[in-house]
């Protein structure tokens, strides 16, 4: 796994005043590294993958279909699947259907408040190439332009079933090592970057929310 | 209510008045009067409670027409008061002193048209879009599909289809999509 290309350097919190600079954090994200024993790290993925806790925060339509999974019928925490109030607890973010602008803003204070290694599941079509809402002003059309998305799931809106697919994928691609989206977005955090702020104007936030 | 609406044509010069309904009757009013006929008929007439107010871009006359809609809890009868104003440089009377949810709407007004409405509270505040540098944005000469592509992208792969030529060719392969 690659290291970060410039670790040293800090960031600018252009976006704060002077006074709240002083409070945020100005340093770089880190890449997850694993451990040097193969047999940890698949045992450490292995305890990850059964334990997805996904953050509530729900988008758009497509998180509707949050709430049948973990009821009676579906019942997704028969694959340790839990919803969690906070992103500090959580390691699986939903993207439930369109993302408008003002929604990404607080996706991306959010997603970088997760502890990592961390997940996102872009449900949908809006969030792969913008659904039904492509010519809107305010709806993104490509969602891994601003975030790392690990898994999609396609459909308008997709139904429990496929959420529960998509979940089972998950699993078996982070039992693999395969889901290194925290990682892509730390080796790439620049230009990650730069395409949210073409987009998110008011840009009244830390660089990187720790 | 015809009775009312004879008085209205006299004392504010009340044109146009449609009855689109048992319920629902619309009546047009200059720009000059429009907020004194809302306050007479809130404080006179029953109209105590304000539906909404939205608008609608006439772009081919230049205007902007905004619909007051108020109803008459006694009475059971809605009406919508049509006020149409310039597009260039909209201004309108607030009405936020008669009903302090007014200027919810009036926010809403400004950011998704630009009419402006002085002393309405909270005005200049973002609404829905934030940090929006261009025109508002459901003024009908906006173009919106040319704005999500410039700032938003496409992605390749994309394709729209029409559902009728699409079904047609699915269910009629033999005639080349001919439905006859």
């Amino acid at each position: 796994m690659k290291k970060t290309p410039d670790t040293n350097t800090t960031l600018e919190n252009a976006g704060l005043s002077p006074e709240d600079q002083l409070l945020f954090s100005n340093a770089r994200p880190r890449a997850y590294e694993p451990y040097p024993i193969k047999a940890i790290e698949d045992f450490a993925n292995w305890a990850r993958a059964n334990s997805l806790w996904i953050l509530a925060f729900g988008t758009g339509c497509c998180s509707i279909e949050l709430r049948p999974l973990m009821t009676a019928r579906f019942d997704a925490s028969r694959f340790g699947v839990a919803g969690r109030p906070t992103p500090r607890q959580s390691s699986v973010f939903i993207i439930g259907g369109y993302v408008s602008v003002k929604t990404l803003k607080r996706i991306v204070r959010s997603y970088e408040q997760m502890q990592g290694p961390k997940f996102i599941i872009a449900l949908g079509s809006c969030p792969a190439n913008g659904g039904m809402y492509f010519d809107s002003y305010n709806t993104i059309n490509q969602f891994d332009l601003y975030l790392p998305v690990d898994l999609y799931v396609t459909g308008c809106m997709p139904r429990p079933e496929a959420l529960l697919g998509a979940i089972l994928e998950l699993q078996d691609d982070i039992k693999a090592g395969k889901c290194d989206g925290a990682n892509r977005y730390v080796e790439h955090f620049d230009e990650y970057k730069a395409n949210q702020k073409k987009v998110i104007k008011d840009w009244n936030m830390p660089d990187y929310n720790w | 209510m015809s009775e009312l609406l004879d008085r209205l044509v006299r004392d504010f010069g009340v044109t146009e008045i449609t009855e689109r309904s048992p319920a629902i009757t619309t009546l047009k009013v200059s720009r000059e009067h429009g907020e004194c006929l809302i306050r007479e008929l809130r404080d006179r007439e029953g109209f105590t409670h304000l539906n909404f107010i939205a608008c609608t871009d006439w772009i081919e006359d230049g205007i902007f027409r905004l619909i007051y809609m108020l109803h008459n809890y006694a009475s059971r009868q809605n009406l919508g008061v049509h006020i149409d104003i310039e597009r260039d440089n909209a201004e309108m009377t607030s009405i936020h002193t008669l009903w302090a949810q007014a200027w919810t709407y009036q926010r809403e007004l400004r950011e998704m048209y630009g009419i402006n409405f002085p002393g309405s509270p909270r005005l200049e505040e973002n609404f829905c879009l934030e940090g929006w540098d261009d025109m508002p944005p459901m003024r009908r000469d906006f173009d919106t599909v040319k704005y999500s592509t410039e700032r938003f992208g496409h992605r390749e792969g994309r394709v729209s289809l029409e559902p009728r030529d699409h079904m047609k060719v699915l269910l009629y392969p033999n005639r080349g999509g001919d439905e006859s």
